[in-house]
């Protein structure tokens, strides 16, 4: 990493080497580049949201090697010679969704999609690190994430969808709604197992 | 034959580019363009003495900086007041950069155009301004004392003072064999959409044309404000709504400062300039919603039928009123719900504050007029020692009763006329889901472990799918593939999978082939927003409506072809056939080459209709009122407004120890009329649920007497995680489709988050045996309010 | 919400480090950031020299013996969290951590970080204070230990040199016969608490030897009650309402926008009954 003092303004800028999604970017920054503008602004990658900047929303969660972080909570100039993942980097080599991504759109796991991203890496990591979530562990898995759209009903399902896939359990798509879960279910006393084939209620438009 | 896709949960084509990181919001756009950062004031009333921008000018990399004195014409106008009011006697909005006096904390004062976002806050923080500070008006208590005055020539700090009534309310109440009255408050919160507010504006000098990338609600709003205020013919502007990551009403208010300052500094500049709103400055300079305080007087009778209802409520408006007193009259008509209150009187103040602006939030008033109605009926009920479910159905408008007119004018200006619902199902479908008749064993159950529970029921109307109109564009391409522009924006909903779905139904074509633009005027020009729960009520009716025009277009120009009758001609996946004779058909993407009669071809099928190839040579080419192409053009202005309807029940827990609050069961029964995609109304419900409980339990804006507000991060403005909503959310339905429209949709857009507070006050109140009449609750607030009730249960009434 | 420009400082060595430091009065050590970073972007914190130490060797260790726990400046709360032999040696280390704000903040954030920020909301100050811990700096005049008493001396500010680098917590094993618990109430799940509370509590012949509490968010610093008297040997209703009273009476606890003073003085009653139970329970476990 290499400092520039660049001609004509006060602020010195440094070389850094970003490893992102298995390419390399060279980019110049000021040391008070923010990692997640960073990766928007120097690398293009505009698929990282910044939706608060003080590290509570979690839409601009990015793995730094391997492990979910916020990019919002980084420099940039500290993030030299870690290998960085977005969520443009989360297709399978060949293009196709990941488990993840796949079980956010099966399920409608998502609305206006700003804070997808931070979920979808985060959770990505998590089910590598526990392939078989129970419910409760599921909800924990996002449990740092804000979501305004979606009330997080069908985000829990995705990540035990998520799961599924990734075990290669079940090919089926579930139905987006959810069961009726009786008191009992609603005192937190049973819930783990949810039913895949519930039928799917007419709702109005 | 085809499947029909109108009712089906049809997986969303958004989603492919949104889960790969694809989404083009508005930051996404023009990565090189200039920055712009706002001063704001620090103060919540000031008036401004100077402002000393001399430290900026020569800041390396620093563009512009402009105060009021930069800003000419129209720009140095008052911004629009949106919607005008009768009663709005003393409406009030701020300028684009404030002029001599700041109304609340937030309010811009000053613009730097720099590099990057970085320097433009460095060079903010230059700017020295000097201010003589005044007294802030804070509260709805403080308005009303009026003590000291947001506006100058504001008397009372009234920006409106509205009554609506629909009969003799008060002589009614006095006649009643029992009378009540409450006072119920509802404070501040606010849309907070993940994105932020944003603008992109890029200047063609050449051509001098102005491009505005805007996360809006409404981008023939920002179109023809920007227009206006830059002087520009409306041709001369084209507004593009990217994707949005969120709205829920805040960014319906139009045009903010900002959308006017990047538009001016690009064209000004000659460059892209961009504003990238972060979260501080959403929490002190985009919109609040909600805050309220209620007086209520009803009359019943021993069943607990109203017999009169008289509300008087103070509405907050913060500093100005940008966007008119349809918060208010939300509030006010909507209040009545699925009920027949007898002779109902309302009135209203709208109150200046130094404070953020209030703008609608989903709901938009009713959430307040629904906690009021409903706690309404559970004091009734406690009053006389009835059932709450039963009060409710004694009230409740019949079935056959539709339309039902209740005598009040609703916020579109139309009459406030239900058209239609099954309320009475819709009461033993909650009851039933939530269980509300085995409830008293469960609670007995509960309290032999120490655990006190307890259970509430509100009851709402809504009404969606607001005037005066949407459009919608129907554009067959003679690849057969289907181009579908409608002009309000999207924010999440779904549109493109919805829309998509009624084309694809309508037309006879796959799914696959229709492409739905919304919110950009270069392919819409006539639209009007997305907001009361409207999209699918208006763009869908207008979207079916123009299909069917291209369609019968189709059925005509292939008749022709295929030398039969129209109404013989069927459309399925694309072809038309004459109906038991699938032998004989056409594409539909021949028929739109057939549709446009050409003197060159570009490729083999554009042969078949050069000018040796079709038509009669004694007959023009384009017959007289005809038109080439294979379009459909039509728009949908309804007479008025549907009303969507539900009854939403919760089970909570509440802790003996800690006054810790929970949910422990949610129960939703919804009906929005006919449905287009279930999946996405489902997911609307829940997210609005979650909000509904963020607005219960956890999100309120914290000022302090001087205006400071306390809590404007993420990390003390409590919006829900996944671990404060409960695990799950039960939703019934029922469906009574609207019959003012072709499709029969109502809209379901705001409507779970209106009887979330009415629903969890009244589960509180019931598990803890005392009044709950204010929200949002917190634990500590609890806590208090056991505390002053045990106080109060140890002293002797005083009377 | 930008940061203010400052110059940035990558030492390789805790030499380099702590030279760094000491060439400007106004520098500030980066680790995990998941504090100072937010601060910054606010513009609460505008130091003028970051001196990133994420790049230095050997200071990222977990370790843990029979004396107690030893944890690096650079060991981030999720490798905390995830060490078994933590868990055992001083399990109320676990406890804590595991309440310490999400897991995508526990994965970049220091618990030696955490612990020198001196935040009287967080968890860590506390329980290094209650567990009787210590840190290890090295700064200009070399390497020292400061011991928990004397670590936190205001709110959000600590003993350390400005020249010092925190390199090395100790958190002193459980002993045998002693137990611990924790507990917090805070507005959302991950949020910091409303009041936290964490007791030791050791037993012996049936009997409590010493008992002692800390407290988090209901004082200025993070407070620790010895409340061994109060209970007088024993943990039934009236012993636990007397230790309630006796912590409060060295509590101070005021109004917020989340908790009026009142309510955390409760909450601090409530849970000081709930942890030495719960202590009490896991000593006679053990």
């Amino acid at each position: 990493m290499a400092e520039n003092t660049a001609a004509g303004t006060a602020e010195r800028t440094h070389d850094v080497r970003l490893e992102v999604n298995g390419v390399t970017h060279e980019v110049t920054v000021p040391a008070r580049r923010l990692l997640s503008d960073a990766l928007r602004h120097e690398c293009g990658l505009t698929g990282t949201h910044v939706g608060c900047e003080h590290g509570v929303c979690g839409a601009c969660t990015v793995l730094v090697d391997g492990r979910p972080v916020r990019s919002c909570l980084m420099f940039a100039v500290t993030a030299q010679g870690s290998e960085i993942t977005t969520v443009e980097g989360l297709a399978e080599p060949d293009g196709s969704l990941n488990p993840v991504q796949q079980a956010f759109r099966e399920c409608h796991g998502l609305q206006c999609g700003f804070c997808t991203p931070g979920f979808l890496t985060t959770v990505t990591a998590g089910i590598k690190e526990n392939p078989c979530p129970t419910h409760e562990e599921a909800r924990e898995m996002v449990a740092g994430n804000l979501c305004r759209c979606t009330g997080y009903q069908n985000i829990v399902k995705a990540v035990e969808r998520a799961a599924e896939i990734a075990r290669g359990d079940t090919p089926s798509a579930p139905a987006p709604d959810g069961d009726d879960g009786g008191l009992e279910a609603a005192t937190g006393e049973t819930e783990v197992a949810r039913d895949d084939d519930a039928s799917t209620t007419g709702l109005g438009a | 034959m085809t499947t029909k896709l109108m009712g089906e949960a049809v997986q969303r084509v958004e989603d492919d580019r949104l889960v790969r990181g694809g989404g083009q919001y508005v930051d996404d756009i023009d990565l090189d363009a200039l920055h712009i950062a706002v001063l704001r004031s620090p103060h919540a009333h000031a008036r401004i003495i100077s402002i000393d921008v001399d430290p900026v000018l020569d800041i390396e990399g620093v563009h512009a900086v402009w105060t009021y004195d930069d800003l000419e014409g129209a720009m140095a106008e008052p911004l629009p007041l949106l919607i005008p009011h009768p009663t709005l006697t003393h409406g009030r909005t701020q300028y684009a950069l404030a002029r001599d006096e700041v109304n609340y904390v937030g309010e811009a004062i000053a613009m730097v155009v720099a590099d990057d976002r970085y320097l433009a806050e460095d060079a903010v923080a230059q700017i020295a301004v000097e201010y003589e500070l005044l007294p802030a008006v804070v509260g709805v208590e403080a308005a009303r004392a009026a003590e000291n005055l947001v506006h100058d020539d504001v008397p009372g700090n009234i920006a409106a003072r509205s009554e609506q009534s629909n009969g003799d309310a008060e002589a009614a109440i006095k006649a009643a064999p029992h009378t009540l009255s409450l006072d119920l408050d509802i404070e501040r919160s606010a849309c907070m959409p993940m994105e932020g507010r944003g603008v992109t504006a890029r200047w063609d000098t050449a051509n001098g044309r102005l491009q505005v990338w805007t996360s809006t609600q409404t981008s023939t709003g920002v179109r023809a404000a920007v227009a206006a205020k830059l002087g520009l013919d409306l041709l001369q502007v084209d507004v593009i709504t990217p994707d949005v990551g969120g709205g829920f009403g805040v960014k319906i208010n139009h045009p903010w400062p900002e959308e006017l300052l990047v538009s001016l500094a690009a064209q000004r500049l000659g460059r892209p300039v961009k504003f990238t709103e972060d979260r501080r400055e959403h929490f002190i300079s985009s919109a609040h919603e909600r805050a309220q305080l209620h007086h209520v007087d009803v009359g019943f009778d021993d069943e607990g039928r109203l017999l009169g209802l008289d509300v008087r409520f103070w509405h907050d408006h913060g500093a100005y009123t940008p966007y008119g007193l349809i918060v208010p009259i939300n509030a006010s008509t909507q209040l009545v719900g699925p009920y027949k209150t007898g002779p109902y009187r309302v009135t209203f103040d709208s109150l200046y504050t130094n404070t953020v602006i209030v703008t609608p939030y989903r709901g938009a008033g009713r959430p307040q007029g629904c906690f009021v109605m409903e706690r309404t009926m559970d004091a009734i009920a406690a009053y006389l020692g009835k059932d709450r479910a039963d009060v409710r159905e004694v009230n409740l408008i019949q079935p056959d009763e539709f339309p039902y007119d209740h005598g009040l004018v609703f916020q579109d200006g139309r009459e406030t006329i239900y058209d239609s619902g099954d309320f009475p199902t819709m009461l033993q479908k909650i009851k039933a889901l939530v269980g509300w008749d085995d409830f008293e064993s469960y609670r007995a159950e509960m309290a032999a472990q120490g655990r006190r529970v307890g259970i509430g029921l509100a009851a709402y109307v809504e009404g969606t799918g607001a005037g005066p109109y949407e459009g919608a564009h129907v554009n067959i391409e003679s690849s057969g593939k289907v181009k579908v522009a409608t002009g309000l924006t999207s924010q999440g909903q779904g549109h493109q999978t919805a829309f998509a779905q009624i084309v694809a139904d309508e037309l006879g074509v796959p799914f696959e082939d229709v492409e739905i633009t919304t919110g950009d005027t270069r392919r819409m020009a006539y639209a009007v927003g997305t907001f009361a729960s409207r999209a699918a009520v208006m763009s869908g009716s207008a979207i079916h409506l123009a299909a069917k025009k291209a369609k019968e277009k189709a059925l005509r120009i292939a008749s022709d072809a295929l030398e039969a009758d129209p109404e013989d001609l069927q459309i399925v996946d694309g072809v038309v056939s004459v109906k038991g004779s699938p032998g004989t058909s056409i594409n539909l993407g021949t028929v739109a080459v057939l549709s446009n009669p050409l003197r060159y071809a570009f490729d083999e099928a554009s042969k078949a209709a050069t000018q040796f190839s079709v038509g009669d040579a004694t007959k023009p080419p384009v017959a007289e009122g005809d038109e080439p192409g294979l379009e459909g053009k039509d728009f949908y202005s309804p007479t008025r407004s549907t009303f969507a309807s539900g009854m939403h029940a919760v089970i909570v827990e509440t802790d003996p120890d800690t006054a810790e609050i929970t949910i422990l069961k949610y129960a939703v029964v919804h009906d929005c009329g006919t449905v287009i995609n279930p999946m996405i109304v489902e997911g609307q419900i829940h997210g609005g649920v979650a909000q509904g409980i963020g607005g219960a339990l956890y999100e309120k804006m914290a000022y302090d007497e001087s205006g400071q507000l306390l809590n404007a991060s993420f990390m003390d403005f409590l919006m829900p995680y996944v671990t404060e909503v409960p695990d799950a959310i039960d939703v019934d339905h029922l469906e009574t489709p609207s019959p003012l429209n072709p499709l029969g949709i109502k809209g379901a857009g705001e409507a779970g988050v209106i009887p979330g507070s009415a629903a969890i006050a009244a589960a509180i109140e019931d598990a803890e045996g005392l009044p709950i009449t204010a929200m949002p609750i917190s634990p500590s607030e609890l806590f208090e309010l056991r505390a002053q009730h045990a106080v109060a249960a140890t002293t002797p009434e005083e009377n | 919400m930008k940061p203010t420009a400052f110059d940035y400082a990558r030492p390789e060595t805790l030499e380099e480090a702590v030279q760094a430091l000491g060439s400007h009065p106004d520098a500030k050590v980066l680790a995990g950031g998941q504090s100072l970073v937010p601060l910054m972007s606010m513009r609460l914190a505008a130091p003028a020299l970051i001196v990133d130490i994420n790049h230095l060797p050997g200071l990222d260790h977990v370790t843990a013996d029979a004396s107690g726990v030893r944890i690096g400046a650079l060991a981030r709360h999720a490798d905390v969290l995830a060490s078994a032999d933590v868990r055992r040696v001083q399990p109320l280390v676990s406890l804590a951590l595991a309440n310490v704000a999400h897991p995508t903040i526990r994965n970049r954030g220091t618990t030696v970080g955490s612990i020198v920020h001196a935040d009287a909301a967080a968890e860590m100050p506390m329980v290094l204070q209650l567990l009787g811990g210590s840190v290890d700096v090295v700064g200009s005049g070399g390497r020292r230990t400061i011991t928990a008493d004397e670590l936190y001396v205001a709110p959000l500010e600590s003993s350390l040199a400005h020249d010092e680098v925190a390199v090395e917590a100790f958190f002193p094993a459980l002993p045998a016969g002693s137990g611990v618990a924790f507990e917090e109430i805070s507005r959302r799940h991950g949020d910091y608490a409303m009041c936290g509370v964490a007791a030791v509590v050791a037993v012996e012949d049936g009997r409590v030897t010493s008992a002692r509490a800390g407290y988090l968010s209901v004082s200025d610093v993070p407070t620790v009650v010895d409340l061994t008297d109060a209970l007088g040997g024993s943990v039934d209703e009236a012993a636990l309402a007397r230790a309630a009273e006796a912590a409060l009476a060295q509590l101070e606890p005021e109004t917020d926008i989340h908790a009026t003073a009142a309510y955390r003085a409760h909450l601090a009653k409530v849970l000081t009954a709930r942890v030495l139970t719960a202590a009490h329970d896991h000593a006679r476990e053990e």
